[in-house]
């Protein structure tokens, strides 16, 4: 193995001493003036009604109340995948929260007074806010224009029904495969909704000047992405791509929220009206949980047939999503879970239907883990029963049909390389799986659950990543990226890439978050392929310039450039041990010839990445012939609960997730990646718990009555373990991690419940109140 | 409006309110202070902690006219003379992710350590657990606190 100077190492994040001082800039700190305007936005109180009529009267009188904006005023589509929403409500409302108009005022008061005097005159309509009753129901249509709409070429909406997508994937011969079984297992299981729950919540301000110019500062994980919907959506209104631009300074928290565009259109449409005022628009905690998205529920069906040694022979996965009132990105979860919905397993014969349907709830779309989560639920619960029925360990059944590099993937890719077998000994090991624990306490009790998880980035087959690297007189580098750090510690993980290549100390980098004019282009940052698609641009950011370098010192001394090579902030020559020529006396002065002349100049180079072997031409019956996903992480978890048999209430004693993310870049960054992805992880299992009513209105929009984890409530001791298979595409051998972190919680837990009690929970979340009552209903 | 007075990270202050001005808003705005955030307007996270007179208290729960002749340290006024040890342990330990929640947790975790110097682990925990923190599961937080503390 090559030895690296700054890859793999536990180096200290570039912006921690920003974040620690106070001095971190996030969108809702930047001082705008005293020009500065505010929105507020009318939401609708219906969940499904046609929009009679909007009064704004009273509102206008309010003092400091500028202008006031309704669909009228911006009939325009936008979405990300799929183009099914518009900037106001035009004739209808489709959701409880959604945007019916805008009041703008001189201060936050006014606009909020103003916006509730706002009177709206409804028409209501059936409301339909369970997904089955949806995807049944052909007489109530959510979207009756489904047909109109614009969306990329792998989603098929069905016609005249409320299904925007429907994924299928066949492979094999399910029929036969389920014929030849020993053993057939089916049930099904039920995923709800969650929030993200990122501690800022959306803030946008937008500017369109006097000369026509629109700048967004946004909360953002998608800046570059975020520009284009923009300048598409407001096209009509005389902007082009050049006119618009997006700053995204820190940001408080991702998770997928922030990713594509939610609000954000709304500010940067209606400042397009107040010219020359910036006008800001912040979401309350409220907003936040019903009208950004919301990650999608699911209830999913699954049939897995094997044989008596426990071989798979045959799956059959049907998932019915409630994708919420719009789903220009949440389409596009349904898609990702209806290519991988087999887990990572070989599985012959394959029959997966992953269908979106429109409900009357709020928007879902991307949320870390993108479906994966939500599948492996059911399907991770699915092969410990198998186990259980066969009378073979879940460790066991579990490696008798692992996924293998070279296996053929569900659509008939090549699986990647990876170390998955290694990871389930090493959760094994350090679980000590074959030791049982009992409990001093004879109220409680305590057993272990485990679990596999695999996550593949889900992107369009083009998504793309760019950078440019510039030298400073001091021999110091800016990079310039546009993908976000959401904390993960992208631009910390950019600098070691370029480090690395250029022999430049990390503390010499400085990479900070894009300004989309100065910035090249950055698809989003989200699927866990930043680290990889961005790092692979910023490499060949790298290489290029150390080209550039290494010709001109060759050139103007006249060193054949075969022999240079860069060590320690110096050009450096095998045959010439003598030579050192520091970079910081020739990369922006160029070199000195002995005529007095001066050749070369500042090295600046750029690098780009795309993945050019990736492909969406997959039959559409079939999912056959394509390439959609680049590749797969895969992981094993496992942990120890302790159940107090009376309340119910769960504790995690221990918790080990191994993961082969190839290279590490960064052993600390990467830790902290596992500890904070399993706790959210956890707490989608052990507290979350949204609640509607039956008229679609979201009970518990704050965090008293929607409990995110604490520090009290952390398990007691976390291990994360890595796994090193490289990934051959990747920057150094790395691969995604940041998703995957969180994916085997819930069947960890519904595993290490049914062990301690033998009650299997298939509806999650697996809360104290659920165990408790189970444990009741179990004894009478 | 009324003009109140108070010591903002070891400065005397002057401001006009209005008597409903909330102190996050105006340390935020009218006194640009910008550390303590706001996340939910509601005293559940913990975003915008600020010390008054050397006690945590959520700034959006406070009236600003309420701290008139009183004492206010914002995560600002912490590094007056430096970073503290407990900020160069944070650092150290990448303890902070997105750093959303930092300025709050930082607070919370100073007067903690203000007022005992080597507590325990669920003294800790109890410490910052009025402050949510949604991307490092907290681990590193309490790490770096445990590391400060039997430094001592």
């Amino acid at each position: 193995m090559e030895e690296y100077k700054y890859i793999g190492q536990p180096i200290v994040r570039i912006d921690g001493l920003e974040k620690i001082s106070g001095a971190a800039i996030y969108a809702d700190d930047i001082d705008f003036g005293t020009n500065l305007l505010y929105a507020e936005v009318v939401e609708s109180t219906e969940a499904h009604a046609l929009i009679k009529s909007i009064d704004t009267s009273e509102a206008e009188k309010v003092l400091d109340v500028v202008k006031i904006f309704t669909g009228k005023d911006f009939p325009f589509k936008f979405g990300l995948y799929m183009k099914d929403r518009y900037i106001f409500a035009q004739d209808r409302v489709r959701f409880i929260g959604e945007q019916i108009a805008a009041v703008v005022a001189r201060n936050p008061k006014a606009a909020k007074r103003a916006a509730k005097l706002v009177k709206i005159e409804y028409e209501k309509l059936p409301v339909l806010v369970n997904q089955m009753d949806s995807f049944k129901d052909p007489e109530i249509l959510i979207h009756p224009e489904l047909d109109e709409y614009t969306h990329v070429p792998w989603f098929f909406p069905k016609t005249k029904t409320n299904v925007a997508h429907w994924r299928k994937t066949r492979k094999g011969d399910t029929q036969k495969g389920f014929a030849e079984a020993y053993y057939i297992l089916e049930d099904t299981y039920t995923v709800p909704r969650y929030a993200h729950c990122a501690i800022e919540t959306h803030v946008a301000i937008a500017k369109y000047d006097l000369s026509g110019r629109l700048t967004v500062w946004a909360s953002s994980q998608s800046p570059h992405t975020q520009k284009n919907l923009f300048a598409e959506a407001l096209a009509p209104l005389g902007l082009t791509h050049k006119d618009v631009r997006v700053i995204a300074p820190h940001v408080g928290g991702g998770f997928g929220g922030k990713a594509g565009v939610t609000m954000e259109i709304i500010a940067a449409a209606i400042s397009t009206k107040l010219k020359g005022f910036p006008v800001k628009m912040r979401w309350s905690r409220e907003q936040e949980f019903y009208n950004t998205y919301q990650r999608l529920g699911v209830i999913a069906e699954l049939k897995i047939g094997v044989t008596k040694e426990g071989k798979i022979t045959a799956l059959d996965h049907k998932l019915y999503w409630d994708a919420g009132a719009y789903v220009e990105y949440g389409a596009n979860v349904v898609n990702a879970v209806g290519l991988s919905a087999i887990g990572p397993y070989r599985v012959p014969n394959i029959s997966i239907d992953s269908i979106c349907i429109y409900t009357n709830l709020p928007p879902c779309g991307a949320y870390r883990g993108f479906g994966y989560s939500e599948f492996l639920f059911g399907l991770e619960s699915h092969m410990d029963r198998i186990a259980e029925k066969l009378n073979i360990d879940p460790i066991e059944i579990r490696k008798i049909n692992a996924i293998r590099e070279g296996d053929k993937t569900a659509y008939g890719a090549d699986m990647n390389p990876n170390g998955l077998f290694e990871a389930i000994d090493k959760v094994v090991k350090e679980i000590e799986w074959d030791k049982k624990i009992v409990s001093e306490n004879e109220d409680k009790v305590i057993a272990k659950g485990f679990a596999l998880f695999w996550k593949a980035p889900a992107m369009p087959p083009n998504a793309s990543s760019s950078a440019f690297l510039k030298f400073n007189e001091d021999g110091s580098i800016n990079i310039l990226v546009s993908a976000m750090d959401i904390g993960q510690g992208f631009l910390t993980v950019m600098a070691q890439i370029a480090a690395e290549i250029l022999s430049v100390p990390v503390s010499k980098i400085r990479v900070e978050n894009p300004d989309t004019d100065r910035n090249p282009y950055e698809w989003q940052t989200v699927a866990s392929h930043i680290t990889w698609s961005c790092g692979n641009a910023v490499k060949n950011a790298a290489i290029n310039a150390r080209e550039q370098i290494l010709q001109i010192v060759a050139r103007t001394l006249r060193l054949p450039k075969e022999d240079l090579y860069l060590d320690d902030e110096k050009v450096k020559c095998k045959t010439k041990q003598d030579f050192g020529l520091p970079l910081r006396e020739f990369v922006v002065a160029g070199i000195q010839a002995e005529d007095g002349t001066f050749k070369g100049g500042p090295i600046n180079s750029s690098g780009i990445f795309m993945p050019e072997f990736s492909s969406t031409n997959g039959d559409p019956e079939t999912s056959q012939g394509g390439h959609p996903n680049v590749h797969y992480t895969v992981g094993a978890g496992a942990l120890t609960l302790e159940i107090d048999k009376k309340t119910g209430k769960m504790k995690v004693l221990k918790v080990v997730e191994a993961i082969d993310c190839g290279k590490v870049i960064n052993s600390s960054l990467a830790k902290g990646q596992v500890v904070g992805g399993l706790v959210q992880g956890l707490a989608t299992v052990l507290y979350e718990d949204m609640r509607f009513d039956k008229n679609g209105k979201l009970l518990n929009p704050n965090f008293t009555d929607y409990k995110i984890p604490t520090a009290l409530d952390i398990p007691e001791e976390i291990v994360p373990i890595f796994i090193e298979v490289e990934q051959p595409d990747g920057p150094f051998g790395a691969r995604g991690m940041g998703e995957h972190t969180m994916l085997p919680a819930a069947p960890m837990v519904a595993n290490a419940i049914y062990n301690a009690l033998g009650i299997r929970l298939k509806s999650m979340p697996l809360t104290a109140e659920k165990v408790a009552m189970a444990i009741l209903n179990n004894s009478k | 409006m009324a003009k109140i007075k108070l010591t903002l990270n070891g400065e005397l202050r002057t401001i006009d309110v209005e008597p409903n001005d909330i102190l996050l808003d105006v340390l935020r705005d009218k006194l640009g202070m910008k550390s303590p955030k706001c996340g939910c307007e509601r005293g559940d996270c913990g975003a915008c902690s600020v010390l008054l007179n050397g006690k945590s208290v959520r700034s959006c729960l406070v009236f600003a006219i309420e701290v008139d002749g009183q004492e206010v340290v914002t995560l600002e006024g912490l590094s007056e003379n430096g970073l503290t040890t407990l900020q160069k342990t944070f650092l150290e330990f990448n303890s902070f992710q997105c750093g959303f929640c930092a300025p709050g947790v930082i607070i919370s975790a100073t007067e903690l350590i203000n007022k005992n110097p080597n507590p325990s682990t669920e003294e800790i925990k109890e410490a910052i657990s009025g402050n949510l923190c949604r991307c490092t599961g907290y681990q590193p937080i309490i790490d770096a606190m445990k590391h400060c503390t039997s430094n001592k």
